[in-house]
């Protein structure tokens, strides 16, 4: 396989998992204006946007935290590169530029979400269509992994593919516990600590965890609960232990096929072996705002290697 | 409805037969007969269907218009689904467009088809003696059969080629002659395309397509397969792979293209994926030990075969354009050496130049000792003065092409510009003479298309797609028909309007 080709995978991968997740940030935003007075809209939205990225260039572009400009900026704004829209479209674009790698299912799945999205997003969406908007986001993407899923060779592609999700997926998961980390702190070194509703409902739908939080921890939730949840558990898809043990497993399948073990692995194998050993209750002594910036310094770290490994440029 | 297509058919021919003006001596070569219709292929001259046309209209009694019309939006939304879709030049990234896609077939007979690929195999024959002949001793200079000046003034001919003589001796692995059609047994070729032809995914998907939307007519008519190309094009690459490598393993043959940018990307990466190869861009590739390699997963692989989808001009930043970044660097060096294959070979261009068109008839007689048995479309060169003068003095009435000019552009249709594009034209015609050729507007023959009213004629040409191995020429049934959809135009090119249709040869 071309290392361009490998390249243009893990691209389309993190471009498909970040949209989606970006979706669900904004949803998870939503609904918190929705619940909260409308004073503290605003300062959700505010935090929604620095957890995408995106909170420069929105604020080049407009004044105060309005909730539609907020999701119009998000969703469908292309001039914002980490809008759902630009990303679907990086996706797509990846998926063309790598077409003869994909089963013709996996990349039409691709191309039809991003002309749904394109159609669906050609007009600013209202809030009373927003709903369904995020929900049509998602279930594309559904439909993409699906395809994935269903028709893919377990090769160097899928794991590539893979190897791109992940990594984008734990990238997002620290990203939304670091925004939010003020909010758990000082109720995180207190074990059974209550914590305010709103706040903790909002970041486990920023996840899509917050059904299976519950069904877990019953009505426990404490700030220590969910940070232990979407830090360290095995099961749930979108913890940062999970991921990282999905890009550690990918890159074990690579190095088999290839007959190598390149240094990417013995970073990713480092990282999961961390993980193996990590308490709630020792990531509460380094402090979980260091905890999540060395993560994700690490990880982006990983990325590159995992780019020079596998020779994605010259 | 066949007498109802029948009477579109003259209302439309007589608009525009009016408009034309043909040169006496043209007469009995572009097959106008005195009533000026056109040579449809359903009707031929009269209102009684040829012979491979006689279901067509019961066919069409029979089919449901509604029903057709769903059939069409189909077809439409499952080509933009699979992204058979191109850029225009000069338009934005997002506006990808569609060539529109005919659903009603065109048919030839397999009797008529077996004339033709005679003529065409024998057309593709020479043009390869003729490439071997222009970069070796160059005999029919010498001979007097066609002037030295032709070839040592013009851009396409390469001097980096001059005593190369490429694997198996193939020079166009892949050919597209561009045919047109005037009358029942009246052929010409307009074009050879010797460089890098495309369209041929569309043959293939609109194949695809037709087989999806009417099987039904599949099972009751036998048609000749297409299916067989991407296959035969493997084989082909394949064995004009470089013989100096190990000729047990299995070559490795990559697909190089400009990129997805490119308006036949889509094409591009369709023939290497139905092929097996790896589609590859000049910056996956570099010189490895004397071969041209590609950056995989696992280090630098060499190529033995590449099937180029990009000009001489920018294949080789070091011979030719140095600003290419779409090439690599030194390829020239390692083909030279024997070191890989490309397809079509370098300086291939030299075969397809519309000035060298002109001497066709002489090129196949000189190679083959046999007359040619396509017609060439008459051409004035208007190089020379007297020619440059008549056809100043009938523009009206021709086609004038640039040598070096395709996909339509820079081209003037007489018959139908007007007066002010005819005088603009002609200031660049003085201004550079050597740069045109002229050829009489051709009465290319007319098929029915499905429109909203029903079936009307619409004039086509046809693209078949020629493989040349060492050892024999590969000719696939049918090709791509491309056709104007606007009433009455001449100019079938996807880039102006143009749409295809698939092409049935039947199995007769």
């Amino acid at each position: 396989m071309l290392g361009r080709t490998a390249s243009g995978l893990f691209w389309m991968s993190r471009y498909l998992e970040r949209s989606e997740n970006t979706a669900r940030l904004i949803d998870a935003g939503f609904h918190l204006a929705l619940t909260r007075p409308s004073e503290a809209a605003p300062n959700e939205w505010a935090s929604v946007l620095s957890t995408s990225g995106a909170d420069e260039a929105y604020k080049a572009k407009y004044d105060g935290y309005e909730g539609l400009n907020v999701v119009d900026f998000l969703l469908r704004d292309t001039a914002n590169p980490g809008s759902v829209l630009s990303m679907v479209h990086m996706a797509r674009e990846n998926a063309r530029q790598v077409r003869t790698a994909l089963t013709r299912e996996a990349f039409e799945a691709t191309n039809e979400a991003w002309m749904t999205l394109r159609d669906l997003l050609a007009k600013p969406v209202s809030e009373r269509d927003l709903p369904s908007v995020l929900n049509m986001i998602r279930q594309q993407s559904a439909l993409v992994r699906g395809a994935i899923h269903g028709t893919m060779l377990r090769n160097d592609v899928y794991n590539f593919l893979r190897i791109g999700t992940f990594l984008e997926r734990a990238d997002n998961t620290a990203r939304i516990l670091d925004v939010k980390y003020y909010v758990l702190l000082p109720s995180i070194a207190h074990v059974g600590a209550a914590l305010d509703n709103v706040q903790w409902e909002k970041i486990l739908r920023a996840v899509s965890a917050h059904r299976a939080y519950r069904w877990l921890n019953g009505e426990g939730v404490t700030a220590r609960g969910i940070s232990e949840f979407l830090i360290l558990d095995r099961q749930f898809p979108r913890s940062l232990a999970f991921s990282v043990a999905k890009v550690t497993e990918n890159l074990n399948h690579l190095a088999r096929d290839y007959g190598d073990r390149p240094e990417s692995l013995v970073h990713a194998e480092s990282m999961s072996a961390m993980f193996d050993r990590q308490t709630i209750a020792a990531i509460t002594e380094i402090g979980l705002h260091g905890f999540l910036r060395e993560f994700i310094r690490d990880h982006y770290g990983l990325a590159g290697t995992i780019a020079s490994d596998y020779r994605f440029h010259e | 409805m066949l007498t109802q297509y029948a009477q579109i058919m003259s209302r439309q021919c007589f608009g525009l037969a009016q408009n034309l003006a043909f040169p006496r001596d043209c007469y009995s070569l572009v097959a106008m007969s005195t009533e000026q219709t056109y040579f449809d292929e359903m009707l031929g001259f009269d209102e009684t269907a040829r012979s491979p046309y006689t279901d067509y209209d019961a066919w069409f009694q029979a089919e449901d218009i509604k029903r057709l019309r769903r059939k069409a939006t189909e077809a439409e939304a499952s080509f933009r689904k699979t992204g058979i879709t191109f850029n225009v030049y000069g338009e934005s990234e997002a506006a990808e467009r569609l060539i529109p896609f005919d659903i009603v077939r065109r048919i030839i007979s397999g009797r008529e088809w077996d004339r033709l690929s005679k003529g065409i195999e024998q057309r593709v024959r020479a043009l390869n003696a003729f490439l071997y002949d222009i970069y070796h001793n160059q005999e029919i200079i010498k001979a007097g059969r066609i002037p030295a000046e032709l070839i040592a003034n013009n851009d396409a001919f390469l001097p980096e080629m001059i005593g190369v003589t490429p694997p198996g001796g193939v020079y166009t692995h892949i050919v597209g002659t561009d045919i047109v059609r005037t009358g029942e047994n009246d052929f010409f070729v307009l074009e050879d395309n010797a460089r890098t032809p495309s369209g041929v995914s569309y043959m293939l998907e609109n194949r695809e397509t037709m087989m999806q939307m009417f099987p039904e007519l599949f099972s009751q008519i036998k048609v000749r397969e297409v299916a067989g190309y991407p296959r035969s094009l493997r084989r082909s690459l394949a064995a004009t792979r470089p013989p100096a490598i190990n000729s047990s393993d299995t070559p490795v043959i990559a697909v190089l293209t400009p990129g997805m940018y490119n308006s036949a990307f889509y094409e591009h990466a369709f023939l290497a994926d139905q092929m097996g190869a790896e589609l590859v861009e000049g910056h996956d590739l570099r010189v490895v030990d004397g071969r041209i390699a590609m950056r995989t997963t696992q280090g630098y692989q060499a190529i033995d075969v590449l099937y180029r989808r990009v000009d001489d001009e920018y294949l080789d930043p070091l011979t030719f354009n140095p600003q290419s970044a779409l090439g690599v660097a030194g390829i020239m060096d390692v083909y030279r050496a024997g070191g890989i294959t490309i397809a079509n070979a370098p300086g291939s261009g030299i075969a397809d130049d519309k000035a060298v068109y002109s001497y066709m008839p002489e090129i196949v007689e000189f190679y083959t000792g046999e007359s040619a048995l396509l017609k060439n479309v008459p051409t004035w060169r208007c190089s020379d003065p007297q020619s440059l003068q008549y056809v100043l003095d009938n523009l009206a009435a021709l086609v004038v092409k640039e040598v070096h000019g395709s996909g339509g552009y820079g081209m003037l249709v007489g018959p139908t510009a007007s007066k002010r594009e005819i005088s603009t034209f002609a200031t660049k015609l003085k201004a550079h003479p050597s740069n045109y050729i002229a050829q009489p507007t051709l009465s290319l023959s007319t098929v029915p298309i499905f429109t909203r009213a029903g079936l009307a004629p619409r004039h086509v040409d046809l693209r078949p797609y020629v493989l040349v191995s060492p050892d024999k020429v590969t000719i696939t049934p049918g090709g791509l028909t491309r056709v104007a959809l606007k009433k009455g135009s001449l100019v079938v090119n996807s880039s102006q309007g143009g749409g295809t249709k698939d092409t049935w040869v039947l199995e007769d």
